[in-house]
């Protein structure tokens, strides 16, 4: 069996797999993060309960016909839950931030920190009541089934799909916040609402959109991750603080950073299971204590206000 | 950002939070005649640990939100160490003081490089290790805790096994920390620590080391909080994993928000407020974790002067009517 620094090399490989997956996850949380971060100054701690419940709503849609028996609703599958998902998970975002995240806007921070925390808990909560903590299970799509042996390691194709799909959306999503007409009036809206409301364009309208938005990504992660993790109540609930973690280290409002650092940090768990388990929890947060070090600002921080 | 800090103290608020101070004590004086007194310590433990997170949040501006971590650290030292190690309980409490105030430094010295919600999120950061670190090494005894925590006898002398001897002594600890808290604000330093929070640039200016003071802060508030957390694992007799949880971090910023930041009465009554509910909605079981949070979003929606901004109000309107008359 080939050895690399004493670890067989099948289990440096699935381990690396195992991380560049976690990574996917992080990088589209921590995109959200990082959108609703820079452009409300919000730190949207009930980020990871959106996520659980995009893949929540990728559940029911497919046990529509158990939940509502003689209704007659057809079973909605994987294919079509990965775009209606992250819609309907949208829709509550805007409705979360129309009801109580606009209120908060020009108040501190802890205001708005201990709002999603609470916010989290009722979501969270109401879900464990159901739901207990035990996970559902949620099938891969058939298309996607199996895998492939490569020789050196196991190839799925579902996390092949994941990784490939995150990256392209994670870049979709730079390149229309950085790079067009609409990002631009986005980050103009945030920095002088004033003169953008001036040239007539509908300023809270425009926060609640990217609030969805950002919150849209997590529940569309949330359905990704369904056939990979089970469908559980506390699914989100460790991950928000890692996401956050992640953000720091990208840096200050940087959305690239973020997708950056979310892949390499899943990376850097992964391997850290293979060489020294016990610290794998810990990890990130010891990196992002050393970025702080050497980098203040993150990988690609701009400097801070 | 408007600031959740009043500039200026008015001249009404003086009068009456000495005297609610004073009535509050009188209270705590013979409060064990008719309550439970377990319940009692737990109240003035969050107190303390409300009161030393008033320190950087109130005071330094600091939206730390790892404040457990040191509640926690204390609390896991003074029960190890009491377990293990043939020490009386006030050496246990100094230790997990120790150790709290030592960590508070590290992750002061490196959080205090960013502030606003990045200082929120990387102080959470850091005290995530800390939970990880209770959550894994095998004598913390992951979900169970430490557990049977030996009280010991103070000074070698006093026993504490009796709940009502332990509060008296948690009671007395509580004011020596307290007061110090008090008198930390009150000191030049304390100004000085207040200058920076308003005017950073200004105070700089004027030859102050910012983030030194900043630092100093942490550390304090971060010791205080351990003596908190010691105090509440030698009476309860048991340190867990709730005790570093970041909910305990999310809890003590609901008690210093609804009760009033920079304040010295407000951070007390918001620990009052909040154990009295929890020992309330306790009883909802299942419920809780939904209960808890509507009450944060409660607060946080309708609470936006804290306890102590309303009473001034209420006061202000009561003198001008009195003026009148």
């Amino acid at each position: 069996m080939l050895l690399i620094f004493g670890v067989p090399i099948q289990a440096l490989t699935g381990q690396l797999m195992v991380g560049l997956i976690n990574g996917a996850f992080y990088s589209l949380l921590s995109l959200g993060v990082a959108i609703i971060f820079g452009m409300l100054r919000i730190a949207n701690f009930v980020h990871g309960a959106q996520y659980m419940l995009g893949a929540f709503v990728a559940w029911f849609l497919l046990n529509l016909p158990n939940i509502f028996p003689g209704v007659g609703l057809p079973a909605v599958g994987y294919w079509s839950a990965l775009f209606l998902a992250p819609l309907i998970v949208f829709a509550v975002g805007a409705l979360i931030e129309f009801l109580f995240i606009r209120r908060v806007y020009d108040l501190d921070h802890a205001y708005s920190l201990l709002l999603t925390i609470g916010l989290t808990m009722v979501i969270e909560g109401l879900f464990r009541l159901q739901y207990g903590s035990s996970g559902q299970p949620y099938e891969i799509p058939e298309l996607l089934m199996g895998g492939r042996n490569l020789g050196f390691m196991f190839l799925p194709y579902y996390r092949v799909w994941v990784i490939l799909v995150s990256v392209i959306v994670c870049f979709a999503t730079w390149f229309i916040i950085e790079r067009t007409k609409l990002g631009a009036y986005l980050r103009a809206a945030t920095e002088d609402p004033e003169l953008v409301r001036a040239f007539g364009i509908n300023v809270p309208m425009m926060l609640m959109l990217t609030y969805g938005f950002g919150v849209g990504l997590a529940g569309f992660a949330g359905v990704m991750a369904a056939p990979i993790y089970q469908v559980s109540p506390g699914m989100g609930q460790n991950l928000i603080i890692i996401v956050f973690a992640v953000v720091v280290v990208g840096g200050m409002g940087s959305i690239l950073g973020a997708i950056i650092s979310g892949f390499l940090l899943g990376i850097v768990e992964g391997l850290t299971k293979v060489f020294w388990p016990e610290a794998s929890t810990t990890v990130i947060f010891v990196i992002m204590a050393l970025i702080l070090l050497v980098r203040p600002n993150g990988l690609i921080g701009k400097v801070a206000k | 950002m408007t600031a959740i800090v009043l500039k200026q103290e008015p001249a009404t608020r003086l009068e009456w939070e000495k005297v609610a101070l004073f009535v509050l004590l009188g209270f705590a004086l013979v409060a064990p005649a008719f309550l439970y007194p377990l319940f009692l310590v737990r109240i003035l433990t969050f107190v303390l640990f409300a009161s030393a997170y008033n320190l950087i949040f109130g005071y330094a501006g600091l939206l730390g939100f790892g404040h457990a971590a040191f509640f926690g650290l204390a609390s896991y030292a003074v029960a190890q160490s009491t377990k293990t190690w043939p020490i009386t309980p006030e050496l246990a409490i100094i230790f997990g003081v120790s150790v709290s105030a030592i960590a508070g430094a590290v992750f002061g010295w490196l959080a205090i490089r960013r502030q606003g919600l990045y200082f929120a999120m990387i102080t959470l950061a850091l005290a995530q290790i800390v939970y990880f670190f209770f959550a894994q090494v095998d004598w913390a005894h992951g979900e169970d805790g430490i557990q049977s925590v030996p009280r010991g006898h103070f000074l070698g002398l006093i026993d504490l096994s009796s709940n009502t001897v332990m509060y008296y002594f948690v009671l007395g600890v509580f004011l020596v920390g307290f007061l110090f808290s008090l008198r930390v604000v009150a000191s030049p330093y304390g100004e000085a620590l207040k200058a920076v929070r308003d005017n950073e640039a200004r105070a700089i200016s004027l030859g102050y080391n910012a983030n030194r003071i900043r630092l100093i802060a942490f550390t304090i508030s971060a010791g205080l909080a351990g003596l908190a957390g010691g105090l509440n694992a030698l009476s309860f007799q048991l340190a867990s994993l709730s005790d570093v949880h970041y909910l305990l971090s999310a809890e003590v910023i609901l008690m210093v928000l609804i009760g009033g930041a920079a304040t010295t009465i407000g951070p007390v009554l918001g620990a009052i407020v909040v154990v009295v509910m929890q020992n309330y909605f306790a009883q909802f079981g299942a419920w809780v974790l939904v209960v808890q949070g509507a009450i944060f979003v409660a607060c946080v929606l309708g609470m936006r002067n804290g306890i102590v901004g309303t009473v001034d109000t209420i006061a202000k309107t009561w003198l001008k009517r009195a003026r009148k008359e």
